[in-house]
């Protein structure tokens, strides 16, 4: 694992007596691409301002590079953000947007041409340099103030929901862009947003977050494949969140008919939750299901039929390539791998516990 | 640091309101000032409120201002909206003209203004009264309403009115059903604006009214030489009291009534 | 549809070419002749005379010191507004319309009083050991009268421009390393260049052709080109001079519509 950069300690902040982060852990390591993800007023917007000094927290610190900088303000920083709607100086040109960070600190002429040059190459907009923020397009102003922000050299680069304003194709475009440039400069990005696949697709690691806790942390593929509770699970990709019992290890109890599985150390008789993805639900002749039901409803989504089974009062989203019509009666089965058992929540705080990377 | 910075905002925003605003305490406590001039303080009284209500040369003036302020801000309101409405779709070049010209009586000078309004109106041989003021008036105010309607106009969804077409309704009834009502809070808003204009001006009308008619301003400049009177301090007191708490209870009104819709 | 619609347009344009166009032109065609009719340029030169062109030159000094005045007091006025969020922010911009509700001349006129040798201002100023003012019917008075009248008007543009900065922009700039100064002259001032000229033109034309407030504080000793332009109309009925000198004070603000949008133009 590689060196930690960034340490949240104990950060608390509230506005107007609403709390939005409360006690917040987290570690952010060098040359990582970390994604903080959540629905709106989860707190991943103030947790990136708090790193860019422009919230200052309640309580807690924010400890970079060992040194603790919750009172530098964010001129003194070395961290750079890639704002939401890209907030470009619009009466400035491109290339003295480009340029200003590097006047600011009386870098030499020859020393700032370069760097626009250098910047401007490495977000495909060479010879933009005259023009007026104005007269580029979203997908332009959004590579420019990354240009902006990245001639500066930061250790991290702290973008805000960057591809919110982009149409989904440029968005999927830019999401490439960014992993290149990442690999290109080698330093941390710590990354914005509320599109699960956006998280999903760029980051190394991915950080969860629900009303200011922070919920699971992990490689998109641990969130995807074994999300730690039912707020992450329905966050991250369609799913089947079934209230279960688990009978004893490796054996769970679903709308009263045992499934096996492979968890284990959930106790007896204990009220659990299971995930099964709709992709891992199997429609098979009903004769060989371990449950049968209904077909009620199927739509054509291109790669996969998408279809809901009622089957012991409960309506199961699946996904598949083989088509079975409406009306249809069908077995259902689930590969005991693919069957996530996650504790129930007791109290909300234990829902929204605070978990260490 | 941050807080010592507060505390200095606070008290230079407090000094440009004093400056703001004594003026019109001095004003307010003249008209509770017994004594007739403005120099001494001759003991609290209500005498001139009293007085002013037989005073007729001032309420006259008041009703001559009033009128003038209500007939022009509609006569400019209507005929303002019907050229916003023909400026949507009129040729570029020819709506660039007449926005042109709609600014000249905002940017130029009123004292210009009100001269060239008189040597019309001279040569026209109309007589100076009401008719002139009005007609300036009406003149000076259009600007401010075209100025409040065409945003408004320019966010007027096109769609709406031809889904009132498609829906059965004649042009005249799905203009005065759909598009008068978007436009409203524009033409509102420049209806009040022309009316405080038009209360408000004194050198327009100084050089349009003739003799024999006074609204508020000229009133108080004719009398500038020999003394304002007392009555016009009291009746200038209780415009603005008005004004104030009209303007409390539009503000504080809906302020109660927002925590529903202030979903974000 | 559109000749119906162009048929709606008639009502303003004829109203336009009445009211605004041929009043303008019939300036034009007295300061250009003379009693007889016939064409001279007498007039417009008549501004060079000693009397006119010192009362032009004082009107041009106070109104440029009173647009400084304003300017310097209004900006950071407009920047700690637009720093309060929404509601409070609008409310006390309310606060600074507030008072044209009542009659700008009783305003100007109780300067007067507050003023005076014996008046309130002295008052104070006696009262804290400091030496009296004596500055009513001086041209001090009529800045004073000036910045007080203008001064919501250089406000308002600023504040417009001032808020509608996205804060995003100025945090952008502290990010990139800007400290608060930094920030100021390159991010917030050239941002709020329109609100800036928007706020001079509105303060500079009035001032510069006003004969009100020089009336009613300079005690009719200090005379401005619109005291002079005034009397030619109301006593002297010299109508061809005073369109003449109207002229000259039109051509005096298309210079200054035309160096602001110079400015303008130089800014972007």
């Amino acid at each position: 694992m590689q060196k930690e950069l960034i340490k949240l300690e104990h950060i608390s902040k509230s506005f107007d007596g609403q709390m939005v982060l409360d006690d917040l852990e987290l570690k952010i390591h060098e040359n990582e691409f970390v994604t903080l993800l959540g629905p709106s007023g989860c707190g991943k917007t103030t947790t990136l301002r708090i790193l860019g000094g422009f919230v200052h927290p309640d309580t807690g610190s924010v400890i970079f590079d060992g040194q603790n900088i919750t009172n530098m303000p964010p001129n003194k920083r070395q961290l750079n953000t890639v704002f939401q709607k890209y907030a470009l100086f619009t009466h400035m040109t491109i290339a003295e947007n480009i340029a200003f960070g590097l006047k600011i600190k009386n870098k030499p002429k020859s020393y700032i041409e370069d760097k626009i040059q250098y910047a401007l190459k490495l977000v495909n907009l060479e010879g933009y340099g005259k023009r007026m923020p104005d007269s580029l397009s979203g997908g332009q102003q959004q590579r420019i103030a990354i240009a902006r922000a990245i001639v500066n050299e930061p250790k991290v680069l702290l973008l805000d929901e960057p591809l919110g304003a982009l149409d989904l194709k440029l968005r999927q475009e830019m999401q490439y862009e960014l992993i290149r440039m990442k690999n290109e400069l080698g330093i941390t990005f710590v990354y914005v947003t509320h599109d699960q696949e956006e998280a999903l697709t760029m980051s190394d690691t991915i950080v969860v977050m629900n009303q200011g806790y922070i919920q699971q942390i992990g490689s998109p593929e641990s969130i995807y494949n074994e999300p730690e509770n039912a707020f992450v699970a329905d966050f991250i990709g369609d799913s089947n969140i079934i209230a279960a019992t688990m009978i004893e290890d490796k054996c769970v109890e679903i709308l009263g008919t045992r499934f096996s599985c492979v968890d284990t150390g959930f106790g007896r008789s204990k009220p659990v939750d299971v995930v099964i993805r709709p992709e891992d639900v199997e429609l098979v002749e009903p004769e060989n299901g371990i449950i049968t039901g209904v077909v009620t409803h199927l739509i054509f989504k291109g790669v996969h039929y998408e279809m809901e089974v009622m089957a012991n009062g409960f309506e199961w989203l699946v996904h598949s390539t083989v088509l079975s019509p409406v009306g249809q009666k069908v077995g259902i089965r689930v590969d005991p791998f693919n069957i996530q058992i996650m504790n129930k929540p007791e109290s909300e705080d234990e829902e929204a516990v605070a978990l260490e990377l | 640091m941050r807080r010592t910075m507060n505390i200095v905002k606070k008290i230079y925003v407090a000094l440009i309101f004093i400056f703001l605003y004594a003026p019109i305490a001095t004003l307010i406590v003249l008209s509770f000032n017994a004594s007739k001039t403005r120099a001494k303080w001759g003991g609290f009284t209500v005498n001139w409120y009293r007085s002013l209500i037989q005073d007729e040369t001032i309420l006259n003036a008041l009703g001559t201002t009033l009128l003038i302020a209500f007939l022009s801000a509609f006569a400019a309101s209507i005929i303002g909206t019907i050229a916003c409405i023909a400026m949507s779709s009129m040729k570029r070049r020819n709506r660039a003209i007449l926005m042109g010209i709609t600014n000249i009586p905002m940017l130029n000078a009123d004292i210009v203004t009100g001269i060239s309004l008189m040597l019309l109106f001279i040569s026209l041989g109309l007589k100076f009264g009401f008719g002139t003021i009005l007609l300036s008036h009406i003149t000076f105010n259009i600007p401010y309403v075209i100025l409040s309607v065409l945003p408004r106009m320019k966010q007027l969804n096109p769609s709406v009115y031809e889904a009132a077409l498609d829906l059965g309704a004649s042009p005249v009834t799905a203009f005065f059903k759909v598009t008068l009502p978007d436009l409203m809070p524009g033409i509102l808003s420049g209806f009040l604006m022309a009316f405080t204009m038009s209360l408000d001006d004194f050198i327009i009308t100084h050089f349009t009214k003739g003799s024999g008619i006074n609204t508020l301003s000229t009133k108080i400049y004719t009398e500038v030489r020999k003394g304002i009177k007392p009555e016009m301090y009291a009746l200038s007191t209780i415009i603005f009291v008005t004004v104030l708490i009209l303007l409390f209870l539009v503000n504080i009104a809906p302020e109660k009534k927002s925590p529903t819709d202030s979903s974000q | 549809m559109n000749s119906k619609k162009n048929i709606l347009a008639t009502p303003y344009v004829v109203w336009s070419a009445v009211f605004i166009v041929i009043p303008l032109c019939m300036i034009l065609y007295y300061g250009l002749t003379d009693k007889t009719g016939a064409f001279t340029l007498e007039n417009i030169a008549a501004i060079a005379s000693v009397g006119h062109a010192r009362a032009l030159w004082r009107s041009i000094l106070l109104s440029v010191i009173s647009t400084i005045i304003c300017f310097l007091l209004a900006y950071p006025l407009a920047m700690i507004l637009a720093d309060k969020k929404g509601r409070a922010g609008g409310f006390i911009i309310l606060l600074f319309i507030l008072p044209m509700w009542m009659n700008f001349l009783l305003r100007t006129l109780a300067w007067q009083t507050l003023l005076e040798k014996t008046g309130v201002i002295n008052g104070i100023l006696s009262f804290l050991g400091l030496p009296s003012l004596r500055i009513i019917n001086t041209s001090y008075a009529i800045v004073l009268g000036m910045v007080y009248n203008f001064l919501p008007f250089m406000v308002l543009p600023l504040y417009n421009a001032l808020s509608k900065i996205d804060k995003n922009v100025i945090n952008a700039a502290k990010d990139l390393g800007a400290n608060k100064i930094q920030t100021f002259f390159h991010v917030i001032l050239p941002l709020s260049v329109p609100g800036i000229i928007s706020g001079i033109t509105m303060v500079f034309v009035p001032a510069l052709t006003t004969f009100v407030i020089s009336t009613l504080l300079g005690g009719s000793k200090v005379l401005l080109i619109g005291n002079v332009i005034e009397q030619e109309f109301t006593q002297a009925s010299n109508w061809h001079l005073g369109s003449g000198l109207s002229i000259v004070l039109m051509i005096f603000i298309l210079i200054n519509m035309i160096v602001t949008a110079l400015f303008e133009k130089a800014e972007n």
